[in-house]
């Protein structure tokens, strides 16, 4: 599902004296299938933009593309039931919003709410505590007697249960921790692909950005101001330390070591992977060219 | 200096402990902490991190073993007095500020504890400048950044001028930026005064610095040393949902793909030294 903000601006409060501007004439396209990720300082309007996604903001200038639907300045939008279902976000620290009797429970509330059957709400809370690696045990315990990595994969699923086409991620790794953040990340790329998602990753981690994303957007006080691969935006360190961000480290170590060696390595590496491999090519060419 | 700030013998605590089928949270766990040492407490979530800080600061008594700070055993009796001479930050900015402004709010401890005013003052901004928050005395807390709140809330730990600071995960929900200033704030206040830091943490960049790692699994310690020996332990850590440093990754992803490098490196620069020796060689 395509979502395409046009000229949308965005100001909290308008018309009272409390009035802040928050976003400016932003325009991006997250297209259908696609991995985007939105970096950008703290404070950059990422978190605006995220929230514009499945209208729990809606713009006070230009208009958001939600697949077919139109949300637009100054339109009463009504019904928008359809549309946050087909966009689920998982917020920074979801497990805050956990609050039922039982995992299994917590899990179904979304589903239900949407009409959807017992046993299909049920159905799909089995499958996901599974796919989201979590001991069926999990099911009949309070989600509040659960640690913390578990009950962030709790919240994550009951988010995955209303069946979205568009999943929304901000920060979702923070507090984790590293097996804990890889493993999540992993299993978003995975359902990424196996579920044919479109997947919006709104996050301070560059070097998630590089592995994961194939489409980055750039926020700068309250502005978008480059989309692109992840090769161009990475590669242009200049750029990124214009808007106060820094390039992954894989990056940065490559750059430091072509500078020394006074060499250029094959690509630019966006990965540790990718790194260590590119490396060992340049140190077998220089041994073969001597 | 070779006096022992915080020590645990044999501690062992059980959240309810009427179910026997509750493993222990902190299951025999012994450790000494010397006065002006940097210690970096590292585990995977659940590891019994927060239940070890519970202990050192007595909202949490062992159920068997006994903790002793500031040369004290910790009791109902003692902890008032143990309490005033640590300070601690927690992991969320926000759920710890009740000043109006910056300025109010590191008082406030000062204010509870019946330090004059002018004495306050005083305090006040010695500690904003330990923590470099000095132009923001009139701000208010909410507009600040993730570091610099909790830079805010050092200063608020530091205005009672304690023998121990105990960071708890209070770097963990700040983006790149706030994490180093916060690192680079500890690391400047270690400096300038040699106060004893315990960093409670799985930012391994972060351990890294520390003077000594425990590194703790399921309630019991699993390894202790210098930051360089025991990221040495290499796999056993990755084992444990742990990480190694970026340049430490890097030289065993190096090794995978055939490159013999000799060096464990901590640092950056290291690895590359030696990859342009490795390169000149050949």
């Amino acid at each position: 599902m395509d979502i395409l903000l046009q000229e949308v601006g965005y100001s909290y409060a308008k018309d009272t004296p409390f009035e802040k501007r928050a976003l400016t004439d932003v325009s991006l396209h997250i297209p259908s299938g696609s991995y985007t990720a939105i970096i950008g300082h703290t404070g950059s309007g990422k978190s605006t933009v995220l929230q514009h996604l499945n209208a729990l903001l809606k713009p006070t200038e230009g208009s958001v593309m939600i697949g077919g639907r139109k949300i637009e300045a100054g339109v009463k939008a009504k019904n928008l039931r359809d549309v946050r279902r087909q966009v689920g976000i998982v917020f920074q620290f979801p497990e805050q919003q956990l609050f039922d009797e039982t995992v299994l429970k917590d899990i179904m509330f979304g589903p239900l709410n949407y009409g959807v059957s017992e046993e299909e709400a049920s159905r799909r809370a089995h499958e996901l505590v599974e796919q989201l690696g979590l001991p069926p045990e999990v099911l009949t315990k309070s989600p509040f007697d659960l640690s913390g990595g578990q009950m962030r994969r709790v919240a994550i699923a009951g988010v995955l249960a209303m069946e979205p086409d568009v999943l929304v991620l901000d920060e979702p790794t923070a507090g984790l921790d590293p097996r804990g953040r890889r493993e999540i990340m992993d299993l978003f790329h995975r359902l990424h692909i196996e579920k044919g998602l479109t997947t919006v990753l709104v996050t301070h981690s560059m070097e998630d950005a590089a592995r994961y994303a194939d489409n980055v957007a750039i926020m700068h006080n309250g502005r978008c101001v480059v989309t692109g691969e992840p090769v161009e935006i990475f590669s242009n360190e200049e750029q990124l330390r214009d808007y106060r961000l820094e390039p992954p480290r894989t990056i940065r170590l490559q750059q430091k070591l072509e500078d020394k060696m006074g060499i250029k390595l094959d690509s630019i590496s966006l990965t540790e992977e990718a790194l260590a491999k590119n490396i060992a090519l340049a140190l077998s060419e220089g041994r073969d060219s001597e | 200096m070779n006096s022992i700030i915080m020590s645990f013998e044999n501690v062992t605590f059980t959240y309810m402990q009427e179910d026997e089928s509750v493993k222990p949270a902190v299951n025999d766990l012994s450790f000494s902490i010397q006065d002006g040492e940097w210690i970096a407490l590292v585990g995977h979530n659940g590891s019994g991190k927060s239940t070890i800080a519970k202990l050192m600061n007595g909202l949490l008594f062992p159920q068997t073993g006994k903790v002793e700070a500031m040369g004290k055993l910790m009791s109902e009796e003692s902890l008032w007095d143990i309490r005033s001479q640590m300070g601690m930050v927690f992991q969320n900015p926000d759920n710890q500020f009740v000043g109006a402004t910056v300025q109010d709010d590191v008082a406030f401890a000062l204010e509870n504890n019946g330090v004059p005013h002018e004495e306050m003052v005083v305090r006040v901004k010695e500690a904003l400048q330990q923590v470099k928050m000095a132009d923001y005395l009139d701000h208010e807390p909410h507009h600040l950044s993730g570091g610099q709140k909790q830079r805010v809330a050092i200063a608020g730990a530091l205005a009672l001028r304690p023998r121990l600071l105990i960071l708890d995960e209070a770097t963990s929900m700040l983006d790149p930026q706030g994490r180093m200033e916060v690192i680079e704030t500890i690391r400047e206040l270690r400096k300038a005064t040699g106060l004893t830091v315990i960093s409670i943490t799985h930012d391994l960049e972060e351990a890294a610095l520390a003077d000594r790692i425990l590194v703790m699994n399921a309630g019991e310690k699993q390894l202790e040393g210098k930051p360089d020996a025991v990221f040495r332990s290499g796999n056993e850590l990755t084992n444990l949902g742990l990480d190694l440093p970026f340049s430490m990754r890097m030289t065993h992803l190096l090794r995978e793909v055939g490159i013999e490098l000799q060096g464990e490196h901590m640092t950056e620069d290291e690895l590359v030294d030696e990859l342009w020796t490795f390169y000149s060689k050949k």
